[in-house]
This record gives structure tokens, sequence and C-alpha cells, in this order.
């Protein structure tokens, strides 16, 4: 630099000098606001008699789980709880994605369709569900529609075979008989045969050009094979039906009424929101593409499948994505209506019990994070291969 | 050959004949969009049925075998098959107000009229002197609907506990602050994140997505527990207070990726001729950008607003009255309890939400239109 020059601007004015004040401005506000929001904590846990380590974590948890995926009893530890209650979370997050997934595609399909009436009932449904709170869903199918159904002696049954009441819904319950292995075996080897053949299809394709029917081969192989084992061997299993005992139904799937009412509000929101990100996706490929696809011979199916939906996927799945995350975000609203999952468990009872809020609160939003950073890591990856490259 | 000995002689052209009957009209229309394929035929006949069935079976329900008035749930409970709007009149001051004090509610009406009256000014795109109303709404009537509400003893206003506050006033209300004070932190945020200096970048970065990767039930329940742990003994922040700061907080973390999207849309001419203007980093930003991308993110804003007003729900969890809450509680009154009377409950807070909430959703489409028409 010219020295006259750096003699008359004072240092002051360098911006590397003030960027660096500024940081430094920002470290050590945020470094007070820290050591005294930590400082305060540890006064006043130590006047609240409250613990200041994790050794709640192997005490005794002394309260009761109505759902559980692994043993647990009110005899079992508080950290024991909490796998209950994560694994919980990720059953709802496991049942609600697919299905949201699956409804929501139906939606933004009708939304799309040339049927004028058939698409107003797809924007209808949309427009209501996404501009209704959640919670309003929750507690109306929970307190207004399940809670409000008959006793279990007067359950509302479809053939004897599912039972609705206000203690849940019962599917029959699918019990493994003997030839089961066998039957499970043969439907294992009957889709890596499918999946062989198909693989070996596409390498010839790729060689010949010739097309092999690997629908037709997969649609014969899995379900005829099933039905020879199903013939020879018997049925692979039995149900077992619930049955009204007493003043209650016992033996089926039950699947309590907070749960279902979780699922089915959870499920009917996020389709609003799917169906409207499938619907942008699909407008956004551009309509030459189609006309593209139609003068190459390929017939309306075969241009949707190859052509139209491998670019929509490309806009949808990164929102379709965060909807996911959103699933499982939004499967805390389990609080309000007592489906026990990792919120209302850990969050909720246990904190309540053993007052480590600073510490529970950590665990929980730690497990919220991870999940959702794991996701985006995955998102990210999927974007990396798949985004357009070139041009 | 003479003209007059032709025996015809078109002189004017003949009359156009009318389209055929299926190429144009309602029939065409009905032909291309209802029963343009078997299928869809069937599916149309479907929809019919269905509206024909559900339809005046809804609108009985909710008109003609509904109950207009009633004392008490008695004559709800005995007419099962329409709406119990008399519950819903008899609690309407409940639903509103909460338990605010009878005598002190013009209090709230007041503060209502000009949050609605400011909130108009700002959202009306040719309004004369938005910056004004930006300024009264972000400044001014915050500290003066805070004066309204919870009275003063300047001003001779008798203090209203917050305890007492709920129903559809403190749900407005949660809305309100959260978006006049996550906005300004969400514009800071975003900033941040785009900002040249490492440190500044990974705090707005750290926090941006710490939020965002948790529920918000989980935040409110920070908010609920930890809050007063981490300040002095003897704050003991309100009890209403604490989850208005879980949404500022929840907010604001929304509102800044809404921003950062409108800054990245800004040309990067626009930060250089700014630049070579010779402005400082603030002025580049207060008369440059922020005008620019604020005015773009005005539909992303308002799509925040609407979720950040369903969230408004939540805060119940952690022992605040909003409208959901307040009706929940009114529900459960024992002199009304009954099924009727929970599914009408229901019903008007469903159509409350979505009326407030669609209404904001047209509006930032019809947003959405005109900035479009001004970028093409």
């Amino acid at each position: 630099m010219d020295p006259a020059r750096a003699k008359r601007s004072s240092w002051l004015n360098d911006q590397r000098v003030r960027g660096l004040a500024y940081q430094i401005l920002l470290l050590a506000v945020i470094a007070t606001l820290a050591s005294g929001a930590i400082y305060n904590a540890v006064v006043n846990m130590r006047a609240r008699g409250v613990p200041m380590g994790f050794g709640f974590w192997n005490d005794v948890a002394g309260f009761d789980i109505n759902l559980h995926l692994i043993n647990y009893s009110n005899l079992s530890t508080y950290g024991r709880a909490f796998w209950v209650g994560f694994l919980n979370t990720l059953l709802i997050g496991i049942i609600c994605i697919p299905l949201a997934t699956l409804l929501g595609f139906v939606i933004g399909v009708a939304r799309l369709s040339p049927n004028w009436l058939l698409s107003r009932f797809a924007l209808v449904y949309t427009s209501v569900m996404r501009n209704t709170p959640l919670l309003l869903l929750l507690l109306f199918w929970y307190n207004a529609v399940l809670k409000s159904l008959p006793g279990p002696r007067q359950s509302i049954s479809i053939g004897d075979v599912v039972f609705l009441n206000n203690r849940g819904l019962y599917l029959p319950m699918p019990v493994a008989r003997d030839s089961a292995v066998w039957f499970l075996g043969t439907v294992v080897a009957a889709i890596v045969s499918a999946v062989g053949f198909h693989v070996w299809a596409r390498w010839r394709q790729d060689r010949t050009g010739a097309q092999m029917p690997t629908v037709l081969v997969a649609a014969a192989l899995i379900p005829g094979l099933s039905a020879i084992v199903t013939a020879v061997a018997g049925a692979p299993f039995g149900f077992d039906l619930a049955r009204l005992s007493g003043f209650n139904l016992k033996g089926g799937l039950q699947i309590i009424p907070e749960m279902a009412a979780l699922v089915f509000g959870l499920v009917t929101f996020t389709a609003a929101f799917i169906a409207e990100i499938v619907r942008a996706g699909v407008l956004a490929v551009p309509f030459g593409q189609n006309e593209a696809a139609g003068a190459l011979g390929l017939h309306r199916g075969l241009s949707m499948r190859l052509v139209v939906i491998p670019q929509a996927m490309r806009l949808i799945t990164p929102p379709l994505t965060s909807q996911y995350l959103n699933i499982v975000k939004n499967s805390s609203l389990a609080v309000f209506i007592g489906y026990p999952d990792l919120v209302q468990i850990f969050a909720g009872t246990v904190l309540n019990q053993t007052q480590a809020a600073v510490q529970v609160m950590a665990i929980t939003m730690a497990v919220y994070l991870v999940i959702s950073l794991t996701v985006a890591t995955a998102l990210n990856a999927f974007n990396a291969r798949y985004a357009l490259n070139g041009r | 050959m003479s003209l007059a000995s032709l025996a015809y002689v078109r002189e004017a052209p003949e009359p156009e004949e009318a389209p055929p009957i299926l190429s144009s009209g309602a029939l065409a229309w009905a032909r291309a969009n209802l029963f343009s394929s078997i299928g869809s035929s069937f599916v149309t006949i479907g929809c019919v049925a269905l509206i024909a069935y559900l339809l005046p079976q809804l609108a009985a329900w909710a008109t003609t075998r509904a109950i207009w008035s009633a004392s008490d749930g008695a004559v709800c409970r005995q007419h099962q098959d329409g709406a119990c709007w008399a519950f819903v009149i008899t609690k309407w001051d409940y639903l509103r107000f909460g338990s605010y004090p009878a005598a002190e509610r013009w209090r709230v009406n007041v503060a209502e009229a000009i949050g609605a009256a400011l909130i108009i000014w700002l959202l009306w795109i040719n309004a004369p002197r938005r910056v004004w109303a930006a300024f009264l709404f972000f400044v001014v009537y915050p500290i003066l609907a805070l004066i309204l509400l919870r009275g003063s003893s300047w001003f001779g206003l008798p203090i209203v506990d917050t305890q007492l506050w709920g129903g559809i006033f403190v749900s407005l209300l949660t809305a309100v602050v959260g978006i006049v004070f996550s906005l300004p932190l969400g514009v800071l945020l975003a900033l941040g994140r785009r900002s040249p200096l490492p440190a500044i970048r990974l705090a707005s970065v750290l926090f941006i997505e710490f939020v965002r990767g948790v529920p918000f039930i989980t935040i409110l329940f920070m908010a609920n527990n930890l809050l007063p742990l981490f300040v002095p003994e003897t704050w003991t922040p309100d009890r209403l207070l604490r989850p208005l700061a879980g949404i500022v907080i929840f907010s604001a973390a929304y509102m800044a990726e809404e921003v950062r999207g409108g800054l990245q849309s800004l040309g990067r001419g626009q930060y250089e001729a700014a630049m070579a203007l010779g402005l400082s980093y603030a002025r580049m930003t207060a008369l440059v950008v922020l005008p620019q991308a604020l005015s773009l993110v005005i539909p992303g804003i308002v799509n925040n607003f609407i979720g950040l007003f369903m969230d408004t729900t939540l805060i119940s969890v952690v022992g605040a009255t909003d409208f959901l809450e307040a009706m929940n509680n009114a529900i459960k009154d024992p002199i009304w309890a009954g099924p009727t009377i929970m599914v009408t409950g229901y019903v008007f807070a469903g159509i409350f939400y979505f009326v407030f909430c669609f209404g904001m959703a047209r509006y930032s489409a019809h947003i959405e239109r005109v900035l479009a028409k001004g970028r093409k």
C-alpha cells in the first residue's frame, strides 16, 4: 500500500481490524451470557436440590407405560423409559411416513387430474388441512371421535374381524404356523430371483436393445411361488382374532386410541403438504418434455415413468424429506393426547419426577437433532448423486 | 353477361352457424373436464353422489337441526343430531378474553383494534408512508399494548395478572409478539449467516439449525423449565412470558431462512453498485439490500406467520390459555359437557383458524402475483 495513504487512514477504519473486533465482541457477549446462565443454573439447582449429574438415569422410574416395544415395567429405570419413548417416537415415524407419502401422492395426482370435480375435491382437502392446526385435528380425532365410541361390549365390528371401540382398534394378529419358515424362505427366494432377472434383463437390454417382460416375470414369480408353497405346506399364518371376554376384548392386535388418533391426524395433515409438493414438482417439469417423449413414440404411461417422474423427483425429494422430518418432530404433539412418545415420557414424566430439567431437555433435543442431521446428510448425498450435472 | 341476368348473387356473407353443441359452452366444458373418459365419468358420478349425500346432512347439522339458544347443555344432549351453537354463543366472552376481568375488557378491544389498523396499513401494498407503519407497529405498538393490557398505575389502569389472560386474545397476542420480535431477530440472523466474518456466520448457523432441528414443543419446555433456572432467582419470569420467549426463538430461526432466500435472490450488482457509491455496510444493508430483499419475501413472511399462528395452539402445553385451550376448558364445563358440544366446539375452532389462515394465505398468493408481475 502507498505509505502516504496508509498514514492517512487510521487503523480504526481497516476492515480486517473492524471485522475482528465485531467477532470478538460477539464471542464476548455470548460467553458472558452463557457463563451467567450456567452460574445461575448451578446456584438455582443447588438451592432447589435438583440433581446435577446423570445419576438419575439408573434410578427406578416407578411409572407404567401403556405401549412399550421392549420389556418395561414400573420397576425399570429412567434410562429404560427413555428407550421406550424413543422407540415409540420412531414407531410413529415408521408407520406415518409411508402412509402419508401414499396418501399425499394420491391426492397430489388427484389435484392434477383432468377431472375438474376431482381436482376441486383435492384442492378443498389440501386447503382445509393446511389451514387447520394439527393439534386441533388430533384433539378432534382423539376426544370427539375415538373417545366417544361405544365401549367394548358395543364395539363397532367389521365382519367380527376388525373391532373399534373406545379402548382402541383391534386387528387380527398374524400368528406364525410351522410352515411359516418355508413360506418366508420361498418369498425371499422369489424376490431375489426376480431382482436377479431384472438385473440380467437390464444388462441384456444395454447390449442388445431387446426388452424382457421383467414386471410380468416378477408378478408371476412372487405370488405364484407363494401360492404353490401355501398349497403344498398349508397356510403359513393363522390369525388371532379379538374376542369379547367379560367387559373387554381379549387377543388380537390392539392399537391404543392415542396411537390411532396420532397416526390418523399426522397422516391426513402431512399428506396435504406432500400433495402440494408432488403437484408443484410435476408441474415444474416443462411440458416440452412430455411432447418430446411423445415424439419419441413413448405412450403416456411410459413418458410419465421414464421422463416426467424422474425429473419431478429431483424437485420433490428435498421438500419431501423435510416433510418426513416434520412428521418426526410433529409426533411430539403426542404429549397432548397421551401417546407415550419421547417427549411425553422423557421430557414430561421423567422431567417432573427427577426435576433434572437441564439434563433431560439436553438429551431430548439431542435425539431430535441427531435424527434431523442424519436425514439432512442423507439428503445432501442424494442431491449430490442426482443433481443436474453439467449444463 | 350482365349482373342482372344472374339468377342468384351473394351480396352479404351468410350469418355464421352456431358451433356444434359439443364444442363450446357448458356442455363442451363438461365433456372436457368431467366426462373426458369412462374412468373420469365414473369419478364425476362418484363425486356428485358424495356431495349429494353429505352436503345436505352437513348443512342441516349446522343450521336447521342446530340448537341456537339454550341456558345449559340439557337440550343439546337431547338433540344429538345437530350442532350446539348455543354453547359457543354462551361461552363467547370466555373464548374471546379468557378470565380477563369483564370491566377491563375494553382495553383488549382497543389494543386489538390499533394492532389490526397497523397491520392493514403494513400489508396494504400501495399505502402511503409504510415505513411509519413499520416503525409504529414494531416499536411503538408493543409498548403501548403492554401498558394497555398489563395495566400501569401511571395511567390509572389497574394491573391485570397474565394468569387471567386467555382465549382468542392470547392467540393473537402470541402471534403478534412472535412476528414483532422474530422478524428483526430473523433479519439479523439471516445477515449473520451471509456475513464474511466466520465467528458471526458460525453463531448464526448454529442457532438456526439447532432451532429448526428440534420440535417446537421442546423449545417451549425449554423456555418453561430452563429459563427460570438460567436467570437470577429473584427474576422468576412471568408464566406467559416464557412461552412468548419460546415462540420468538422458534420463529426467528424460520424467519431467518425466509429472509435469507430474499437476500440470495438479490443480484450481485446491487451490492457492487452500493459499494461503488461508497456506502458503508450498515447503509448498504439498510438502504439498498433490505428494502428489496424484504419486499420480495413478504409472501414467505406471511406464510410463516400462518404457521406461527397455528403453532400458538401448542403454548397450552406450558399452561397458557390460548383459544384452543379455552375451547378445551369450555367443553369440559359440566353444565354443558356432551358429545355434540365437543364436536361443535372443535368445528367452531376449526372454522376460526381456517378463516384466519386461509385469508392470510390468499393475501400472500395475491402479493406473490403482484411481485411476479413487477419482475417479469
